[in-house]
């Protein structure tokens, strides 16, 4: 397995080519690249012919129909799944998702999922051998309001080690899965918290080689959503792709 | 909110199963349903080597070709048809859902993975349209050999095959929308 620093330097010389492509004109790139070698396991899993540009048919400018009936507004605290309080750093999570013309997406359906404060997913294969918590399993839902807001009460997940390379660690993160009101805004991500000292090493949160494009993913604490005596807050805003708004990918992007 | 810009992808990561798995997210409509049918196939690497940990969601309009507006999709019932479901790979690569043949002529998917870091759209058809059926602009404007991998091929009694490949020989057509 490569060592922290062969992966940090791979990471490092990407992100100087990508901004010098940025110097010389070209838009930066607002996705992950699918092709990032120091994510080891992206290797095999990207396509290497160009995407096949399409317009939407009717069906898919449409989503799902998820609704109230779906979704108890109890699966948005993930804090009150069990009889006991879960371990850990109680916090608040909230925010709005609009599209891509700054309206918001109302009435549509996020699902989170996350380890526990341990850094433990409630995972059959997940072979970190940090504690479970009986009190918590980290699933959550919400369907967003009519101003695109949602809010969930959960625990600070703790960082975890995996095998892409020695002693990888993964930053701490909140998974995220949102629809829009047209799947082609299918979106599945990460939330990070600020200041995390993994940031520079981390090739899951680096293969989004512009700085701008990941510092979107870190939500904000914000002093007025924490509780008193109870929870921190954080906010994280959501920005999904159009409707009709092109897709704001770098036009000479290279693969 | 000022920016307006969109908010990266990440990877669903292998642990996904239990956040976004759920009691019947596979069958989009009951296996005793009028016109039932399996789709289903394997998520293959670049490797040729199945992919245990990927996760497939579809979403396509009834038999008779229209978009449905039915809730329920998370609270499956054994009468309203979605049109949307969502299947994991078994550790041998393989999917399956059971649904209808769409009016429309394909289904469309969302493929998921760890390792991928952006999810990958693509169409599942269930007619080439050389044989009079409906014709699409999209088949029409592919080489054969990459509109062959479009092409959801029946395997048995009501059931249809479709493979994806995510890299390499015989690479599935994956979509950017305009």
């Amino acid at each position: 397995m490569a060592t922290q620093q062969v992966i940090t330097e791979e990471i490092r010389r990407i992100e100087t080519d990508a901004a010098a492509r940025v110097q010389g004109g070209q838009s930066p790139e607002v996705h992950p690249r699918r092709d990032y070698p120091p994510y080891r396991s992206s290797a095999l899993r990207h396509p290497t012919q160009n995407l096949v540009k399409v317009d939407p048919e009717e069906v898919e400018r449409y989503s799902p129909a998820f609704g109230h009936w779906d979704v108890s507004p109890l699966e948005s605290d993930l804090t009150i799944a069990h009889r006991g309080e879960p371990l850990g750093e109680r916090i608040t999570v909230t925010g709005r998702v609009v599209d891509g013309d700054g309206r918001p997406v109302r009435g549509q359906l996020i699902e989170l999922w996350q380890a526990n404060s341990a850094g433990r997913y409630v995972h059959k294969r997940d072979q970190h051998p940090a504690p479970l918590d009986p009190n918590f399993t980290g699933v959550g839902r919400v369907i967003t309001g009519e101003d695109g807001s949602y809010r969930f009460r959960t625990i600070k997940p703790g960082p975890y080690p995996w095998k892409n390379h020695t002693n990888a660690w993964r930053p701490a993160h909140v998974h995220f899965s949102l629809f829009g009101s047209q799947f082609t805004q299918r979106l599945v991500t990460q939330m990070y918290f600020p200041g995390d000292p993994l940031f520079a090493l981390d090739p899951i949160y680096q293969s989004i080689v512009d700085p701008a494009a990941r510092a979107r993913l870190i939500g904000t604490y914000d002093h007025d959503t924490s509780v008193p005596d109870v929870s921190l807050g954080y906010r994280w805003d959501i920005v999904l792709t159009g409707p009709r708004s092109t897709w704001l990918e770098p036009e000479h992007a290279d693969g | 909110m000022g920016d307006r810009v969109q908010t990266p992808s990440q990877t669903v990561g292998p642990f996904f199963h239990f956040g976004l798995e759920y009691d019947g997210s596979a069958q989009v409509v009951p296996g005793h349903y009028p016109g039932a049918i399996r789709l289903h196939g394997t998520v293959f690497d670049g490797g040729q080597a199945p992919v245990p940990d990927a996760l497939l969601e579809i979403w396509q309009t009834d038999a008779a070709g229209l978009v449905s507006r039915e809730r329920g999709s998370l609270l499956r019932n054994e009468f309203a048809f979605t049109g949307f479901g969502r299947a994991a790979t078994n550790l041998g690569g393989e999917y399956a859902f059971t649904t209808v043949r769409p009016g429309t002529g394909f289904v469309t998917v969302a493929v998921f993975a760890r390792g991928l870091s952006h999810h990958l759209f693509t169409r599942a058809y269930f007619d080439d349209g050389t044989g009079g059926g409906a014709s699409d602009s999209l088949l029409a404007s592919l080489p054969p050999s990459r509109r062959s991998t479009l092409l959801a091929m029946p395997d048995g009694d009501r059931s249809f095959r479709f493979d994806v490949r995510l890299q390499g020989d015989g690479e599935t057509v994956f979509l950017e929308y305009s």
